[in-house]
């Protein structure tokens, strides 16, 4: 069946714009999956839902032109659903963390726990099952890695505490010299329970833990999460509630990918570009916290709107700040392009081929660096993006370099969108009442944030409790590209490679 | 070359003086009197991330820019435990970093100081405690001092540095006096 039939058959998803659903029998998993791999989908999401005896898979796919929900019941808990990692390489580790989550296990051949580190029972699922309290025996899960074998091969093993601020993660490089030949990497590290504590929230306080799934995408998550409930609580946002989200959105945007082009100048021995974009960064986060009441936005999106209104004092200062910003990462930015030392370490390193970018599924703005151009601002936008497309930024290179002109360009297009948007603001209340949903309705939110799609599927439960949430970062897509840009690249570069690509540690493990 | 001299001559030194309000100017004048009188050379920290969704992180990340210039003060994030005099701790501390977590505590030399950063780390936060998380840095290892937010700010993680190297004073006295005490 041709991809038109299926969406013919869909209907349309509440919650983000150009979302449709879709319930498959068990026989028509793989055909519709084979018929959106051929047509370049992207796999978005995979979670599971549902209890011992009736759970069900489902999957969230990007067409260019739409987004498609689907579910899928399974007739045995027991016997594994046909896996579709030969289809959607970001499948793989998603499928593992049904299993270890919900029990659900793919019939794809890498049967490894991927979230479980033998921190609770390998009988006990942590998203069907009741809540339980930490087991107070901590054992080491044996985990096996990939050996590479030959003359002069050997390992390095780093992690899970790494030498600077940042998530623990563990990497496994296997080299000859200095020269990387594979790295494997082993995350959940920070799997706190995200998904199980947020079933004990009620549905329209739980935009408070969708913020902190991973703080740095906090709007990301906090609107996508709002975007989610809104839509299956058939709540209307106002206009001006959608345009402040826009505008933080954007903030969030700027902030993250100013600490970046720092972050970046330093891990290739340029010490001036971290002191000059982290003092930028600072600028930022003051006239956020002078202008909206907080540095970072984690409060900011609630359901129904926004937290705060935004007064005229408040827009001066942002604009005033927004313009000084705009005036110095230009001459920053001749002085990264015109300095030989830093163009020597961007210039190559860490590239990943369009082609093999689309062969893995690589998306946000890493992909943007590697020539998939999708961007939901501009492809599936949501208010106020239908209203004032920001223009969407692409490179092919797929090098740390590429990774850092979509950086550049993207600030600078925030820049003038949030200007845009401080100058038309419209009038009018910047909060809704979101009635309590009815059990068992659901919804999906879809936003693009700093660092790519951010998606969250929402079911309601009975008297404003929440069934199932479950959140998606585009981290679980481009963790598992970074082992391949890292090949025949030099151990030394891989905190620059790994930096160009800035992957969530909290999003991914929840 | 010339448009970076000129950038850095153009912006000066973005490090704030002290400020005028008094609780600011305690601060960092007296962190540095008692970095100098209790250490006697820099306050070495390792961070460790234990479970936090990364907000915090961003904060500890502002201390190092140039307004806040924590290096400045004498202070420096060093790379491994081995080598710090204080650990600051992010969390809910998960189930998965509990061995690490304990391992880095037990690698740092005496006296080691504590610093639980934000909610999570305090209480365990919005997450509190499950099959996964164990909550409070409390629940895990011994803490001196607890800084909460969500994130902190740079200048409330500062001030909990500080109130952490007051308590280092008595640690290294009760120390001293435990040594003098012994018989021989």
């Amino acid at each position: 069946m041709a991809l038109q039939a299926w969406f013919a058959r869909s209907e349309a998803h509440p919650g983000a714009p150009g979302l449709r659903c879709l319930a498959l029998s068990h026989q028509e998993w793989r055909p519709v999956a084979q018929d959106l791999a051929a047509a370049g989908a992207r796999l978005l999401a995979l979670w599971a839902s549902g209890n011992r005896t009736a759970p069900r898979v489902h999957a969230a796919f990007l067409t260019d032109q739409a987004g498609l929900v689907v579910s899928v019941p399974l007739s045995h808990a027991d016997a594994p659903y046909p896996g579709i990692e030969d289809l959607f390489a970001a499948a793989a580790r998603m499928q593992r963390s049904m299993a270890d989550l919900s029990g659900v296990r793919s019939s794809d051949p890498d049967t490894r726990p991927w979230l479980r580190h033998a921190a609770w029972p390998r009988s006990y699922l942590p998203l069907v099952d009741h809540p339980l309290a930490p087991d107070p025996e901590t054992a080491l899960d044996p985990y096996e890695f990939v050996r590479v074998e030959g003359e002069g091969v050997h390992e390095i093993a780093v992690g899970p505490v790494h030498a600077g601020t940042i998530e623990p993660g563990h990497f496994r490089f296997s080299v000859v010299g200095e020269k990387v030949l594979r790295l494997e990497e082993r995350l959940g590290y920070v799997h706190k329970g995200i998904e199980q504590r947020f079933t004990q929230i009620p549905i329209l306080e739980a935009h408070r833990l969708a913020a902190r799934v991973s703080g740095d995408s906090a709007v990301a998550y906090s609107w996508a999460y709002c975007q989610a409930l809104e839509g299956l609580a058939g709540a209307e946002v106002p206009a001006r509630a959608a345009w402040l989200r826009g505008l933080y959105l954007e903030l969030e945007r700027i902030a993250n990918h100013l600490g970046d082009l720092g972050a970046l100048g330093n891990d290739a021995g340029f010490a001036f570009g971290l002191a000059q974009f982290s003092r930028l960064k600072e600028l930022l986060l003051r006239a956020n916290h002078q202008a909206l009441g907080q540095r970072y936005l984690l409060e900011a999106v609630v359901p129904g709107g926004t937290q705060r209104d935004l007064t005229g004092t408040g827009a001066s200062v942002l604009r005033a700040c927004l313009l000084q910003i705009e005036h110095e990462v230009r001459t920053l930015r001749a002085i990264y392009d015109e300095h030989e030392g830093v163009r020597d370490r961007f210039n190559g390193a860490g590239t990943v081929s369009a082609d093999l970018a689309l062969r893995l599924g690589l998306i946000g703005l890493a992909g943007r660096a590697s020539g998939q151009a999708f961007d939901l601002r501009i492809d599936l936008p949501c208010d106020p993006y239908r209203q004032l497309a920001p223009a969407k930024v692409v490179r092919t290179e797929g090098d740390v370099a590429a990774r850092v002109a979509v950086r550049f360009d993207e600030l600078y297009e925030s820049c003038r969108f949030v200007q845009r948007i401080l100058e038309a603001l419209p009038a009018g209340p910047h909060v809704a009442h979101v009635p309590a949903p009815g059990d068992g309705a659901t919804g999906a939110g879809l936003i693009e944030g700093w660092r790519g799609p951010v998606f969250v599927a929402l079911e309601a439960g009975p008297s404003g409790s929440i069934r199932r949430c479950h959140p998606q970062d585009p981290s679980w897509q481009n963790w598992p590209v970074l082992e391949h840009a890292i090949i025949g690249n030099i151990v030394p570069d891989f905190p620059l490679i790994n930096k160009s690509f800035n992957l969530s540690y909290s999003g991914h493990d929840l | 070359m010339l448009k970076t001299l000129r950038q850095i001559a153009s912006i000066g030194i973005a490090t704030e003086p002290p400020p005028q309000a008094d609780e600011s100017l305690r601060i960092r004048e007296g962190l540095k009197d008692r970095i100098r009188a209790v250490l006697g050379r820099a306050l070495c920290i390792r961070h460790i991330d234990a479970g936090s969704c990364n907000g915090c992180e961003l904060e500890i990340h502002a201390l190092n820019n140039p307004v806040y210039n924590i290096e400045g003060l004498g202070i420096r994030f060093v790379a491994s435990p081995r080598h710090a005099d204080l650990l600051l701790v992010t969390g809910p501390v998960s189930k998965h970093m509990e061995l690490a977590l304990r391992r880095t505590y037990e690698a740092t030399p005496d006296p080691k100081l504590v610093v639980a950063l934000g909610d999570c780390g305090c209480t365990g936060g919005i997450f509190g405690e499950n099959y996964a998380s164990l909550g409070p840095v409390s629940n895990v290892i011994p803490v001196d001092v607890a800084v909460p937010g969500c994130p902190p700010s740079p200048t409330r993680i500062l001030q909990g540095i500080l109130a952490a190297l007051a308590r280092t004073s008595d640690k290294k006295a009760r120390s001293v006096s435990a040594h003098l005490n012994t018989p021989g």
